[in-house]
């Protein structure tokens, strides 16, 4: 069920289209989502005093309702392990275009997967798993299912993608751990269900899956225009 | 709502004929049916007069008996007002033939005929379709009857929202020699769409497989379609036409860009058992080896061949699709070589693919097809034939079927389709073996039946 906090993030959101990151990390995080520690600094000291509360290593983002795609723009900045790197960081960003403020983020490290979901004309609401990070749409190695996912679900989708060997463990290193994979995908199914109404598509990429957990890194939740709900897909 | 009416009328009413013109789709799908099927027809036209000597009725409640399908071919303005005349008289179904609703901008029409017919409870095929062909009970296509090609009755169902594509695929079954149960061209599919003949299909006892040609589900329609295939109790195959991205939009996720529309589609339908054939010429292939075996396999191949370079593109093909080619133990090797004739006994390879040689005879083909056909490590054979060999006849194609009516395993043949070698592919299909006119299209007749569970 959706809660208040995530209504008013949503409807917060709606003129622009899609949620800033923070709100998004806020709800993924709501939803039971593990996400990474982050504050957002709108003053370059608060940015430095966040970046000794969370401990360097940090990341560094930009957060601008003009910025959807963030790294095409040079608006990440990572491994930041200095005030002074963090400061210089601040600086640039409040450059851009609409800058709201600088998210500074725990630097989480792991296997890179992209989480998603869509609205389909077709078939309802999708859940996308794949191989993730910049190059998701280079390497496209991706399976679905229809929402809502069953834990059994979660474990045949992975042994759908070629990669799968990866995420078991490979020639010597540690396999990412399924339990918490399973258990992110179906309270990630479960919030898109929830959300069915108002989203268009949703990215969680990179998903940063490690041995012991899987960290939502980074979120795009697009909405639907309110115009014409979720039937703009038709198909030719 | 009660399909029947649609497949099994005893009386029809072709409501639009004309007077003046006997090419109009009316007077076409009246004459067939007067002339040609075991159905009492009448003609319905507001002007009356008579047609072929018959009465044409004023409307359809002066007809003397309960009529159990109404085919309507008037102007689309008129089809509402028809439609209610037809509840009135009690009607069990209708056929819109009629085009001019939301294919050309009408929407509003077809709302309105949706409306009466949803309150009244009366199912009805179309608008802007060809509707309904039952062999050998009647059809509504407004095409003549000699220039139709009919498969002969068998057990496949076919869907079409695409009535040329219907009428064309129609051709490619009876070249292939796989029968019709029903077809539908449902058009606009306004009211009655694909999940309505699924769901009737899968409890129609003459049909074993349905198939379907999709260009869209309607909005959520594919949802329900998938989950109620996935219960169904019959092989479903679908060719999907629109598969490539629109291109219209921008895609502002990456979720959205992977996730096509065509992608989802192809995706969805297989972890929901649907097997999904990517063209024309697959559908026929599948529904040929489906209509012969609905139960689903692993994969797990045996090809007896009489030419190595055949056993050579199957293995090809096979291992393309995933479908695995076993290699027999040495005692399996040495039971088979013991059992063939003396002129290939030392040159065959019995390894699987089992190639018995160009000096093969039909016994030979007969022990390899017996001999997998009890094996566990094997679930599926394909046997591909070379007529032109001198020891093979051609009793071969009845003689094999036997091997599969005794033991089982489901049996695919390549035999090249001329029609010098016409008894041989009919010693097949006579005994429901199905037989492809090519290596490629026999292994993927196997991978059809492997598809046929959740993938």
């Amino acid at each position: 069920m959706l809660t208040t906090e995530v209504r008013d993030i949503i409807s917060a959101s709606k003129e622009r289209g899609w949620v800033l990151e923070p709100d998004a990390k806020r709800l993924c995080s709501l939803a039971g989502l593990t996400v990474p520690r982050f504050s957002v600094a709108t003053k370059a000291e608060e940015a430095t005093r966040f970046g000794h509360e969370i401990g360097y290593p940090v990341v560094a983002k930009v957060v601008s309702p003009q910025v959807l795609h963030k790294s095409d723009v040079g608006g990440v900045v990572v491994d930041i392990d200095s005030d002074e790197k963090l400061r210089e960081a601040f600086d640039r960003f409040s450059q851009f275009t609409g800058f709201a403020g600088m998210l500074v983020e725990e630097m989480v490290s792991g296997i890179e997967l992209i989480a998603g979901a869509k609205i389909d004309y077709q078939f309802g609401p999708v859940i996308l798993l794949g191989v993730g990070g910049t190059g998701v749409e280079v390497y496209r190695d991706v399976t679905m299912r229809m929402a809502p996912l069953k834990p059994e679900d979660v474990t045949s989708m992975v042994r759908a993608l070629k990669a799968h060997q990866l995420l078991e463990g490979y020639r010597g290193s540690e396999p990412i751990s399924m339990s918490e994979l399973t258990r992110t995908m179906v309270a990630f199914s479960d919030l898109v269900m929830d959300l069915e109404e108002l989203i268009e598509s949703i990215d969680l990429n990179p998903l940063l899956c490690t041995a012991d957990r899987c960290v939502v890194a980074d979120a795009r939740i697009m909405l639907t225009d309110e115009k014409v709900p979720n039937v703009s897909r038709i198909p030719t | 709502m009660n399909l029947k009416p649609l497949f099994e009328p005893k009386t029809i009413a072709v409501i639009g004929v004309s007077l003046t013109n006997n090419l109009h789709p009316a007077n076409v799908i009246y004459s067939k049916n007067y002339l040609r099927y075991p159905v009492t027809v009448f003609p319905v036209n507001p002007r009356g007069g008579t047609l072929q000597g018959e009465r044409v009725f004023a409307n359809i409640s002066e007809i003397p008996e309960r009529i159990d399908l109404a085919v309507i071919a008037a102007r689309a303005d008129y089809v509402p007002g028809i439609l209610s005349d037809c509840i009135q008289a009690g009607a069990g179904g209708a056929v819109v033939v009629s085009g001019g609703f939301a294919e050309s901008g009408r929407q509003d029409l077809q709302d309105q005929i949706v409306a009466i017919a949803r309150e009244a409870g009366l199912p009805f095929v179309g608008p802007n379709c060809l509707g309904i062909y039952s062999p050998a009970h009647m059809d509504t296509f407004f095409l003549p009857s000699e220039r139709m090609v009919r498969p002969d009755p068998g057990n496949v169902a076919l869907v079409s929202q695409s009535g040329g594509i219907l009428v064309d695929q129609m051709i490619k079954f009876a070249e292939e020699g796989v029968g019709l149960s029903r077809a539908a061209s449902i058009g606009n599919k306004a009211l009655i769409n694909e999940l309505d003949f699924l769901n009737y299909f899968a409890q129609d006892t003459e049909t074993k497989v349905i198939a379907f040609y999709v260009e869209g589900f309607g909005r959520r329609e594919g949802r329900d379609f998938v989950l109620a295939a996935s219960l169904c109790p019959k092989p479903v195959v679908i060719l999907k036409a629109g598969k490539s991205p629109g291109g219209s939009r921008a895609v502002s996720s990456h979720t959205a860009s992977l996730a096509g529309d065509y992608e989802t589609f192809s995706t969805i339908i297989s972890q929901h058992a649907v097997v999904e054939a990517k063209n024309e010429f697959e559908l026929v292939s599948f529904c040929e080896s489906l209509s012969c075996y609905q139960q689903p396999i692993e994969g797990k191949i045996g090809i007896v061949t009489g030419s190595g370079g055949h056993g050579a593109l199957a293995m090809d093909v096979c291992s393309a699709h995933g479908l695995s080619v076993p290699t027999l133990s040495e005692h399996a090797q040495t039971e088979i070589r013991k059992n063939l004739s003396s002129s290939v006994q030392s040159i065959a390879s019995v390894a699987n693919p089992i190639d018995l040689t160009g000096s093969a005879i039909d016994n030979d083909f007969v022990f390899a097809t017996s001999y997998l056909s009890r094996r566990k490590e094997i679930d599926c054979i394909v046997v591909l034939l070379l007529p032109y060999l001198p020891g093979i006849t051609s009793d071969l194609g009845a003689r094999l079927s036997q091997v599969y009516h005794q033991e089982h395993t489901p049996l695919i043949a390549y035999v090249p389709h001329v029609e010098k070698y016409g008894m041989l592919v009919e010693g097949f299909e006579l005994n429901r073996i199905p037989v492809s006119p090519s290596i490629e299209g026999a292994v993927l007749m196997a991978e059809a039946l492997r598809r046929n569970k959740p993938c």
